[in-house]
């Protein structure tokens, strides 16, 4: 056979004739395929060989058997960032979905002042989030910042990043106010795709306001918060530069989530070996999570965006 | 004019035959740097070798030179703080021991006050040979505040309660603090027992016995540390002050704090933020005694100077040594005066009087002659699996997460 003829099988094993309409073979993938190995698996299962040895960033590395692992479930400060991460995870997304949520679908409508308004509120996305813990830290300073003029008038006190939840709620804050205009557009997106009719049914029927969004909006963006939740999960768990810039893990040790304690165990202490099981489990716990959320949410049945309807 | 004619003519004949090579020279990249490149540039005049000077940034430096080592595109001089700074390159093999070449060479061996070139060895052995300026760690205040408390500069432990007292009863916090930062604090730490048990204490640590934890100074130095925060000596929000962004030293010329315990960099920090409290109001002291210790009061602490050191693999070494040798030089010690640093070579005091401030500068030079002792900063002289730990122990401490006696359990630990 001169030409290639795809032979493309569902898990039944019966052909699908629909399904091949117009696919490319699967040569097509290769380039990517190989980008993907060598920018992301390679590396990968260095970090995964290197967990499993001894290595100071100077000598070769030693391998040491399970030595890295076996601490890490012992180590207290492993344990204590393991939270850390979950609680910040946890806040990140109870307070970034609903406001994202309401944004998006209120964003959906097609009035111009709408379009304005959410292309400012697109803004703190441009902005590198170097840049952004910095201002937020100039804001925050608790000696010369706006926040000693402001804070007082809300009863805050201006040594908020001084203090243990302070600083958590700042970080997952300020990450929030970044990445939020993110999930706002893909709640944006979800929401234009929802027929007119079921609304316009609805408003036959006598449905209000809440109504609507309750038993329409909601359910009909169920895979989208899906989507949008996986990717704040994954992204706040490996959160960085926000924790580096603006408390570099303290007060003492609350604010090291997993990543700083990856990296101050791996270009502070030079301990590259232990920072590698850090790293292999934190690529563990965050592959595990977005798989149980795609799993419980129905998420992989999907097949089109009207499924649901 | 005479000088650049017969360099020239010397460039010309001697590069016409043969090319000598290049040394990679990698330096921390600060404001100082104008002083090594021109160290450089005179250098190569006359060398066939030629150095090539690498600023990298200081906040990368550490990690970029960690990394380089590990490569084959490794320096073959680098810029470092000494001790447990090149703990690591020493025992992989990776620095030349410069030991006997400074012994027989009198240019270095006379060249630098002798506590200096001690501070930066390890076991005995010399590894580096200084090239910058030196920064001990003094208590600096605002003489303006001071006279309208009527209050003299802290000698003694009792001098510095009396004013933690005084200015707290005013409203303005007696230390200024950069906590965010966590090395600041470490300022604290060092100065009180140096103060309280003496310098062996800690040079126990640095010899890798880390049993020295356990020393009681260490924990009365810790306790003495929850004392000053638990009396609100350092106001309620250091934690989130920083001295990398300017918070602690806007706090002491903004008259905010009335004290600061920094490097000597504090005095170009200030001059540079804020010039007319520099030259006006900013005073400058030694750490005061503390009651019951056994160390002298003379100790210093900080960084004596940075060093070049030779990466073992150079295929370069007689030039590198050659280079390094003109860190010796009056030439370069009065350019690093011109910078408004503190040679630490022996003849530096007869320049000091053209420094920027020859005051400060004066003040300084005979601080670090006349200390019995110069601890190097603990973060620099411990090995960074023993540094990084201990500046997050002891950011646990002043921040009353852990009390004294977790410190010192914590710091045991430290495997």
């Amino acid at each position: 056979m001169s030409h290639h003829t795809p032979h493309v099988k569902t898990r039944g094993g019966r052909k699908t004739a629909v399904g091949n309409v117009g696919r490319p073979p699967v040569s097509w993938a290769l380039p990517g395929i190989l980008f993907f190995a060598v920018f992301a698996i390679v590396p990968l299962a260095i970090a995964v060989y290197l967990s499993f040895c001894q290595w100071d960033g100077l000598n070769s590395p030693t391998p040491t058997g399970l030595d890295n692992w076996t601490r890490l479930f012992k180590d207290p400060e492993f344990r204590q960032a393991a939270w850390l991460s979950l609680l910040l995870t946890t806040i990140s997304w109870a307070f970034q979905t609903p406001v994202a949520l309401l944004l998006g679908v209120w964003a959906a409508g097609r009035q111009r002042s709408r379009a304005v308004l959410s292309a400012v509120f697109f803004i703190p996305l441009l902005l590198s989030t170097t840049a952004i813990a910095m201002l937020f830290h100039a804001l925050l300073d608790p000696n010369f910042g706006v926040i000693t003029e402001i804070g007082p008038w809300f009863g805050i006190d201006p040594n908020i990043m001084g203090s243990s939840t302070g600083a958590l709620l700042t970080v997952a804050f300020v990450g929030g106010w970044q990445f939020m205009p993110f999930h706002t557009l893909i709640y944006q997106g979800g929401a234009r795709q929802i027929p007119e009719v079921l609304y316009q049914a609805a408003e036959m029927d006598g449905a209000g306001m809440f109504r609507q969004f309750f038993h329409i909006t909601l359910p009909q963006l169920r895979h989208t918060i899906t989507t949008s939740s996986v990717l704040m999960i994954v992204g706040s768990l490996t959160y960085f530069d926000t924790v580096l810039i603006m408390t570099k893990g303290g007060p003492g040790t609350d604010t090291t989530v997993l990543p700083y304690l990856m990296y101050r165990t791996g270009f502070q202490t030079y301990d590259l070996g232990y920072a590698a099981a850090i790293a292999t489990a934190l690529v563990v716990v965050a592959t595990a999570l977005s798989l149980i959320l795609v799993r419980f949410s129905g998420f992989g049945n999907m097949r089109s965006t009207r499924e649901g309807m | 004019m005479v000088m650049a004619g017969l360099l020239a003519g010397c460039g010309t004949s001697g590069g016409s035959g043969s090319d000598g090579g290049t040394i990679t020279a990698y330096v921390y990249g600060d404001d100082a740097v104008k002083v090594q490149q021109a160290a450089v540039t005179k250098f190569n005049k006359t060398s066939k070798v030629k150095v090539k000077l690498v600023s990298v940034p200081g906040t990368d430096y550490v990690n970029k030179l960690r990394s380089a080592m590990g490569s084959p595109s490794a320096p073959d001089v680098f810029f470092n703080w000494g001790g447990g700074s090149i703990k690591p390159y020493v025992d992989a093999k990776q620095l030349v021991d410069l030991t006997s070449t400074v012994k027989n060479d009198a240019t270095l061996k006379d060249g630098f006050l002798p506590s200096i070139m001690t501070a930066g060895s390890l076991d005995g052995k010399i590894y580096g040979v200084p090239m910058r300026g030196m920064q001990p760690v003094m208590l600096f205040y605002n003489k303006t505040l001071f006279a309208e408390n009527k209050l003299e500069a802290p000698k003694t432990w009792e001098d510095l309660q009396n004013a933690i007292t005084t200015f707290k009863a005013k409203g303005i916090t007696p230390f200024a603090l950069g906590g965010a930062d966590k090395w600041p604090e470490l300022m604290w730490m060092e100065y009180l027992l140096d103060r309280i048990g003496g310098p062996e204490v800690f040079q126990k640590i640095q010899n890798g016995d880390t049993s020295g934890w356990g020393d009681p100074a260490v924990l009365k130095a810790a306790q003495t540390v929850k004392e000053l925060v638990d009396q609100g000596a350092f106001g309620k929000n250091f934690n989130s002050v920083d001295y990398g962004n300017g918070g602690a030293p806007t706090l002491l010329n903004k008259g905010k704090a009335a004290m600061h315990l920094m490097g000597s960099w504090e005095y170009s920090t200030q001059l540079g933020k804020a010039p007319e409290f520099a030259k006006k109001d900013l005073g400058w002291t030694a750490f005061p005694t503390v009651a019951g210790g056994v160390g002298d009061a003379a100790d210093v602490v900080g960084n004596p100077t940075n060093y070049w050191s030779i990466n073992a693999r150079t295929k370069h070494k007689d030039a590198a040594i050659a280079f390094l040798k003109t860190m010796a030089s009056q030439e370069y010690a009065k350019a690093l005066v011109d910078n408004g640093d503190i040679p630490t070579t022996s003849n530096a005091a007869s320049m000091l009087s053209t420094s920027p401030n020859p005051q400060f500068a004066n003040d300084q030079y005979s601080l670090v002659q006349k200390a019995p002792s110069f601890t190097l900063s603990w973060d620099q002289a411990l090995e960074s699996q023993y540094a990084t730990p201990l500046l997050t122990e002891l950011s646990k401490l002043f921040a009353g997460k852990s009390t004294p006696e977790q410190f010192v359990a914590a710091m045991k630990a430290v495997k």
